[in-house]
């Protein structure tokens, strides 16, 4: 127990890296705690570098304001981290990214009764209403704006791919969407397999489909990591002139080739890792002033174009 | 009583080698199957593919033969790979400036490589051998700490190779002579390698020994704790090796590469006929193995014949199957 504590503890500190000289140099009058999922792929990785760069930045703006961040590589240790955040640093709010919303369910609802400001991100809780605020991605919107540029720049009859994630209702609201958007297009779904967000799945995937099919015209390949997977796979088989792929989420590399107009990857759907960052401003928000930020926040999935790429490229993110 | 002591030993052979082609017959029997469900299946092209992805995990099995032959086991080998990609990639980047885009960099590169495999395989060795902790406990500590070092390393995005020098390594892995491409060259290589020396050498001689019975071993005077390190060591440099294939492909890493593949390694290992618990190595085994696992999911992208969901029931099945194939011959006396 002591030793996590202190493992935790260094983690924030080391993380933050300010904390203690900030803590002297100013009165603390509120605390605000962030759970969020460690950095084990892509997405999840932007997303950690988004919150410390943002709780650096809301210190600086809001100097009375303290931090405490951890991340957890499983749903149990986010619970014990959650624990030991109301039991020993006192927090007045919580911000937290649910690593699955079952187990999470009752120990956030259990810091809601004790009058903490709540926010989730991303992921809902399986009960609705213990959040004072939710701030999430487009899952289905993520679909369906991938699904009406498909419908839009394909005839009839064309033919396309599409590569899963890791089976999750995630996966399945933006699937769904993107089906439902195609739906009496004419557009014919060749096949579906899971690339778990993975490059390697995702290129062995593709590298099958390439085999199977004779004819692809498009592929979704959903996420940045799958279509990097997706790209070597087309390459080696020598049809880069054949099929155009969308991938989604926005990494810096693939945004770059957008912007740089790259006829293989026209477009992509953003689901941006730095909804961590409006979470943790909205938060900080309602505690320092009279603002309301109290209710849902749904950040829409936007289409990025070789025109408007410029405005999604983040060149410091790792992701 | 003679007549039962001269037929034993010739139904125990029968059976032995019934046993023995176990793994082999579920091989040809995926292979017909594949056959039968797509007529791509037997191309060239997609052959060549599912030979060339088999290599990392084939590499790394034929190593992890050698370690649960003698009564070892490495947890690590998935975290290693994804941690010795990421300094390999980190190096050669940072070599540019020094040496320049050239063929020498990546020759430093699949050096740095190799050498923090043998590194990194000897310390696993070391601390089984020598500071006498389990195994299973020094490389499942070992896989946490590379794991998330190749995460800290890549700040918990993706390290990527240079552009440059990605067009200069790239033909490691997608070009070859004679139409075989390198992965497949290197993996045959490493299994034949293997084999031999599983069979035909003192070493593997000695694994053999350790994983039977290692009171006995050390009273035959063999240097069990040499033999061991050398084990673990040797299988830091094939995940080296593999890692050297690897990169080439994606030219980057994360700290999702690799995952779970010191689960297929192991798996296929076992399919192949190693005793888990040590003491019967065999490195052809392994290779069909491995060639099992990798057919197994080509056929169901190729066929999807059943929701993907279930995916992971059939590779199951099929894995248990193989080994009860084997297993029920041996049992049967």
């Amino acid at each position: 127990m002591k030793r996590r504590e202190f493992l935790t503890t260094a983690a924030v500190a080391g993380a933050v890296g300010t904390v203690a000289k900030t803590a002297n140099a100013q009165e603390i009058t509120h605390r605000i705690g962030v759970a969020i999922p460690s950095a084990t792929h892509g997405f999840m990785g932007g997303l950690n570098f988004h919150a410390q760069d943002t709780i650096k930045r809301v210190k600086e703006t809001y100097p009375q304001l303290d931090f405490v961040l951890a991340t957890a590589g499983d749903a149990s240790k986010m619970v014990n981290d959650i624990e030991d955040m109301v039991a020993t640093r006192d927090i007045d709010a919580l911000v937290v990214l649910p690593f699955e919303s079952e187990p999470l369910t009752s120990p956030v609802q259990a810091v809601a009764e004790q009058g903490i400001w709540v926010t989730v991100v991303d992921r809902g809780l399986s009960v609705p209403g213990i959040e004072d605020l939710y701030v999430a991605g487009d899952n289905p919107g993520f679909g369906r704006v991938a699904g009406e540029y498909f419908r839009e720049n394909l005839q009839s009859g064309q033919k396309i791919v599409v590569l899963r994630g890791i089976p999750t209702t995630l996966d399945n609201e933006r699937v769904d969407a993107f089906t439902a958007a195609l739906d009496g297009s004419g557009v014919e779904i060749l096949d579906m397999q899971h690339g778990n967000w993975n490059r390697d799945d995702a290129f062995n995937v593709m590298q099958d489909f390439l085999s199977k099919y004779s004819e692809i015209d498009a592929v979704w390949a959903a996420d940045d990591d799958m279509a990097i997977g997706v790209m070597e796979a087309i390459a080696q088989a020598g049809r880069k002139e054949e099929m155009w792929i969308v991938g989604g989420a926005g990494m810096k590399e693939i945004i770059g080739r957008i912007r740089d107009g790259d006829p293989q990857l026209p477009v992509n759907v953003t689901y941006p890792p730095a909804q961590i960052s409006s979470a943790i401003e909205m938060t900080a928000l309602g505690l320092v002033s009279a603002t309301p930020v109290s209710g849902r926040f749904i950040i829409g999935s936007q289409l990025v174009t070789p025109e408007n790429a410029a405005d999604f490229y983040f060149p410091d993110s790792p992701f | 009583m003679t007549d039962t002591t001269t037929t034993a030993p010739q139904a125990q052979k029968r059976k032995l080698n019934f046993h023995l082609l176990g793994p082999l017959f579920a091989l040809i029997a995926l292979i017909i199957l594949g056959a039968c469900l797509n007529s791509n299946f037997l191309s060239y092209g997609n052959v060549t593919n599912v030979l060339a992805r088999s290599a990392f995990i084939g590499i790394i099995a034929v190593g992890m033969t050698f370690v649960i032959t003698s009564g070892g086991i490495d947890l690590s080998v998935g975290s290693m790979a994804a941690f010795i990609a990421g300094v390999m990639i980190l190096s050669m980047n940072s070599l540019i400036p020094i040496m320049g885009v050239g063929v020498p960099v990546i020759i430093m590169g699949m050096l740095i490589a190799a050498i923090s495999g043998f590194a990194a395989g000897w310390l696993n060795g070391f601390l089984i051998a020598k500071v006498r902790i389990e195994a299973f406990i020094v490389t499942l500590g070992t896989m946490g700490i590379y794991r998330s070092l190749v995460t800290w390393l890549a700040d918990g995005g993706t390290l990527s190779l240079s552009f440059d020098l990605r067009g200069i390594y790239r033909p490691v892995y997608y070009d070859g002579i004679f139409g075989i491409s390198w992965p497949i060259i290197v993996f045959a290589a490493v299994a034949i390698i293997g084999e031999i020396t599983m069979r035909h050498t003192r070493f593997g001689r000695h694994c053999s020994a350790i994983g039977a019975n290692q009171q006995v071993a050390v009273y035959s005077a063999i240097k069990v704790n040499r033999v061991r390190i050398a084990t673990y060591a040797l299988l830091g440099v094939l995940v080296g090796l593999a890692t050297i294939m690897y990169v080439p492909r994606l030219g980057s890493a994360s700290g999702s590469t690799g995952v779970l593949w010191e689960l297929e390694a192991i798996a296929a290992v076992i399919i192949g006929g190693t005793a888990l618990k040590g003491g019967t190595g065999r490195v052809w085994g392994t290779v069909i193995g491995v060639l099992i696992l990798s057919l197994i999911d080509n056929i169901l992208n190729l066929a999807s014949i059943v929701s993907p969901y279930l995916n992971g029931t059939i590779q199951g099945v099929i894995v248990i199957l193989a080994v009860v194939l084997q297993r029920e011959k041996k049992t049967a006396d």
